[in-house]
């Protein structure tokens, strides 16, 4: 583990000449980012822009085919184990097991993160009223709603306090008041415990409303970043995140149709799921 | 929305645990996650006891009629009740890969995969479960064999240690059931694998018959098949039956080492 950080503090993430290749396609291209400690930082981008390949290099899933990626200055190839320990992550999937019931959901991954036997059960109760499910707490998560899925979800991902919380595409499939409720969760786990929060999205509005700044990814490369009141301003003085999307992605719609067969099928079967 | 930026205070990270801890306690979280499912359903419990009664009162009760198979002075039935706990526990842990295959799917598995734990404790703790699972199994046998009057111990040790190898059968043919599910990736594929290699297993071993009235390639097959090694453990055990609990023990330990190898290094393929 490093050392305390005197004065200048590691940035949360730090991504420099990222490439990755998937046979002859290059899903993420020559990437470098920076994210700072208690940012809330989104990834934004048409599917296939190298998003998911990007978390997924940044989560220790990929090792960097080249390229370096630092989490609070820790290699996620050479210093794995410590990283894992520092992230919490929801993956765009519906990804709880539905033949537990959520306090037994969060207590499994409490224990996968070794967060110690006597403040086990407190942690989870905690983190399961954060995200409003005590009442529900002991029913089984088959039973539990798309929103209250994506709640749990949270829970499980929070239940190690985690430096940097990881969400992929958070609330594709949502209705607006489940979406709503997942907005409010994130904001107020962040100023809970000031983590630093890194997600995908393509939903402008999403990136308008909780993030601090954004990248623009299009074809694996980064096409822009700053705030999202930056990135408005440039382009004109009525222009939206929406235009700046287009402006950057290209008008048409063959740019989303770059996005992998796997991809949108994961994206529908979630939206499924949710519904 | 801004917050004062922080670096990870040290509350954040937690205490290490030693690797071999960390190890031991994987393996356990999986089990208790296993008997915390079992305890929602208890359905599959049902289900699954239906076939190896059916073995033992339809087949043990007419075959040991017919007296066809030479089991010495051991009753037909007695000789093969410790073969069909085996064959039960075969059944359950050969398509435990599916559970495997379903949490992929599903996103678990990429959760699983970024816990601080290394892919053969991930492994390690799946097999285990499934021997959690198996372990029901050997208990629904034993009490309805000793229901149809079969002479079993009741040696509390030896039926500790009839569980125990229980186990370590069901977390090597679990781990053959993940490493086919790491190499084929789909469920479909896995199913039919499955199917076509569960009772080759079965009929390649000493569970219904004697290796010695096997023809000789029959008995090649047999003597490099680990459920061999576990039925003879089993009516060692039950029925006291001679025979060499080392090797029977060694050669189980192996294949579930080598099954948790194996399984591991193909985990990652299941992630990408």
């Amino acid at each position: 583990m490093s050392a305390e950080p005197a004065s200048q503090p590691a940035p949360a993430v730090e991504i420099s000449g990222l490439s990755h290749r998937f046979g002859d396609h290059l899903a993420v291209d020559s990437l470098d980012l920076t994210v700072a400690p208690g940012e809330c930082f989104g990834l934004l981008g048409p599917n296939g822009a190298g998003k998911t390949t990007t978390l997924r290099v940044l989560n220790t899933l990929y090792p960097p085919q080249s390229g370096t990626v630092r989490v609070f200055g820790l290699d996620v190839h050479t210093q794995a184990m410590a990283v894992r320990r520092m992230l919490g992550y929801v993956p765009q999937q519906l990804s709880i097991e539905g033949a537990l019931s959520g306090r037994e959901n969060v207590s499994w991954f409490a224990r996968l993160f070794d967060v110690p036997r006597r403040e086990r059960a407190e942690r989870v109760a905690e983190v399961l009223e954060i995200v409003d499910l005590t009442d529900a707490a002991d029913r089984l998560a088959s039973t539990y709603s798309g929103g209250m899925v994506r709640r749990l979800e949270l829970a499980q991902a929070l239940v190690n306090r985690p430096a940097l919380l990881v969400l992929d595409e958070p609330t594709v499939g949502l209705d607006p008041v489940a979406r709503d409720s997942v907005w409010a969760r994130v904001q107020d786990m962040q100023e809970r415990y000031g983590m630093t929060v890194l997600l995908t999205t393509h939903y402008m509005e999403e990136a308008d409303i909780l993030c601090d700044r954004v990248a623009l990814m299009h074809l694996g490369q980064l096409r822009a970043l700053g705030s999202p009141a930056e990135l408005k301003t440039e382009l004109g003085p009525d222009a939206s995140l929406e235009d700046v999307f287009r402006h950057f992605t290209g008008e048409s719609l063959a740019a989303a149709e770059k996005g992998g067969l796997r991809d949108v099928r994961g994206t529908r079967r979630t939206a499924q799921r949710m519904g | 929305m801004s917050v004062a930026p922080v670096a990870p205070p040290s509350a954040w990270v937690e205490s290490r645990p030693r690797a071999a801890l960390r190890y031991f306690s994987r393996i356990g979280t999986f089990c208790l996650v296993e008997l915390q499912k079992l305890r929602h359903d208890r359905t599959e419990l049902v289900t699954r006891a239906i076939q190896p009664i059916l073995w033992l009162v339809i087949f043990g009760q007419t075959f040991s009629r017919i007296r066809a198979i030479p089991t010495g002075n051991v009753p037909y039935l007695d000789y093969l009740a410790p073969g069909i706990i085996a064959q039960s526990a075969l059944f359950v842990a050969i398509f435990y890969g599916i559970q495997i295959i379903w949490e992929r799917d599903a996103g678990i598995l990429t959760k699983l995969l970024v816990t601080p734990s290394p892919r053969s404790a991930l492994v390690a703790g799946k097999a285990f479960a499934a021997g959690v699972r198996t372990i029901s199994q050997a208990i629904v046998v034993i009490i309805v064999a000793a229901l149809l009057g079969v002479n079993l111990t009741w040696n509390p040790l030896k039926i500790l240690a009839v569980l125990v190898v229980v186990v370590l059968g069901a977390a090597f043919f679990s781990c053959l059931s993940m490493t086919i599910a790491g190499l084929v990736l789909r469920r479909d594929r896995l199913m039919g694998i499955g199917q076509a290699i569960t009772m080759p297993l079965f009929f390649a071993s000493s569970a219904l018959y004697p290796i010695a009235i096997m023809p000789g390639w029959l008995k090649v097959l047999s003597h490099a098949n680990p459920l061999t090694y576990e039925v003879s453990a089993l009516r060692g055990l039950l029925i006291g039956q001679p025979t060499n609990y080392l090797l029977d023990f060694s050669v189980l330990i192996v294949a579930a080492i080598a099954g948790i190898c194996a399984a591991s290094a193909l985990l990652s393929r299941l992630a990408r």
